[in-house]
């Protein structure tokens, strides 16, 4: 995906157990971060008028 | 070359002989020049129109799947890569191959050529060195490793890896080359930049899916293309549509892909796809130290796992 042209940090793995609850929070405060400030995603995204 | 095909014709026409194969899988003259097609010889007088030059790049390994007859097969270094792959993935019995292996010294680029000469070319013939190309008005000799498909001019395993009997001598083997130059290219664009260099790779895909149908690793009795429910991906010609086709398929060959160049090939628009897969084929031989299909006894990095296995993407 990164290779194609997919920002890196859009992109995240992570390994939670169930019993890892606040390391799931971390998981998503932090990816939730990188995310938003990449700002919104452009590639991927089906413009509607052009598939009619 | 002659040698090449009177050696291929001699061993074809042994084997049906003596009833240790049923059926000879080779290459014939096509209907235009540059375009060798595949051929079936199941009777010693079929034998005849077997040919070897520098127009096999077809993948003959795309017709042995599933097969239950005794067949033997015209391979050179990437069709016996290809052959090992499908023995390994059970798609064909090694005891049922009878491989006549054919050491190659690159195919030519037929995209590359049409695109020289502004008229029809009407005949390719080949020396040695030399392709001589001659239209209607006009005649001109090419160096042959100018003209190399972009995979031949970068391969290190021109020689058949698995081969009952051997068509020609062993050839030398390409070393020193940069076999990864068109991905680091790639590599060291901004994301931005790597995102518009594949927009504009796949602008001019029809979605013939040519080069899927040329694929000996594409062998799915229902491609995830052509499955409708679910529906994977969309049949349309969006660009992101497009986009998911080739990039799901270059998946589904990680670490299977030989670079063998049929998919470009077989693409009537000459997208250069092959920049997916030899990504994919990249990563293998760093992060696994794979190379598909030059070993009946390893299993490969898909199906496998070892402790050693990076894992440093998982956070």
């Amino acid at each position: 995906m990164e290779h194609m042209g997919i920002e890196r940090d859009r992109l995240q793995f992570s390994w939670v157990s169930s019993a890892e609850s606040t390391k799931f929070v971390e998981v998503v405060k932090t990816v939730t971060e990188a995310v938003k400030s990449l700002g919104p995603n452009t590639a991927f995204k089906k413009h509607l008028p052009k598939v009619a | 070359m002659q040698t090449y095909i009177d050696k291929i014709k001699e061993i074809a026409a042994r084997i049906l002989k003596d009833c240790k194969v049923d059926m000879v899988i080779g290459f014939r003259n096509g209907t235009v020049p540059m375009m060798c097609e595949p051929h079936f010889a199941k009777s010693a007088d079929e034998v005849d129109r077997l040919v070897w030059d520098s127009n096999c790049g077809i993948n003959l390994a795309n017709y042995l799947t599933d097969r239950k007859e005794k067949i033997g097969i015209v391979a050179k270094g990437c069709d016996s890569r290809n052959i090992v792959t499908h023995i390994i993935e059970n798609k064909i019995k090694r005891e049922q191959l009878y491989i006549i292996g054919v050491p190659c010294k690159g195919m030519i680029d037929k995209h590359r050529i049409k695109a020289m000469f502004d008229g029809e070319i009407l005949k390719v013939s080949e020396d040695e060195n030399n392709i001589i190309v001659t239209g209607a008005d006009f005649e001109k000799v090419l160096n042959k490793r100018d003209v190399l498909q972009k995979n031949c001019a970068v391969c290190i395993h021109r020689n058949p890896v698995v081969y009952d009997e051997l068509a020609a001598e062993l050839v030398e083997e390409q070393s020193g080359i940069d076999r990864y130059a068109d991905v680091e290219k790639i590599e060291a664009l901004p994301s931005k930049e790597r995102w518009a260099y594949f927009d504009e790779l796949l602008s001019e895909c029809i979605r013939c899916y040519a080069c899927r149908n040329a694929c000996p690793l594409c062998y799915c009795p229902t491609c995830f293309v052509d499955e409708s429910r679910p529906q994977w991906v969309g049949k349309s010609q969006d660009p992101t549509d497009v986009r998911t086709f080739h990039f799901l398929r270059a998946y589904h060959c990680a670490g299977r892909c030989t670079d063998c160049g049929a998919c470009e090939r077989a693409c009537p628009v000459g997208i250069n796809m092959r920049v997916f897969t030899k990504k994919l084929e990249k990563d293998c031989k760093t992060l696994f130290d794979w190379e598909a299909g030059l070993s009946l006894d390893d299993r490969p990095p898909l199906d496998t796992y070892r402790p050693t296995d990076p894992d440093d993407f998982i956070k």
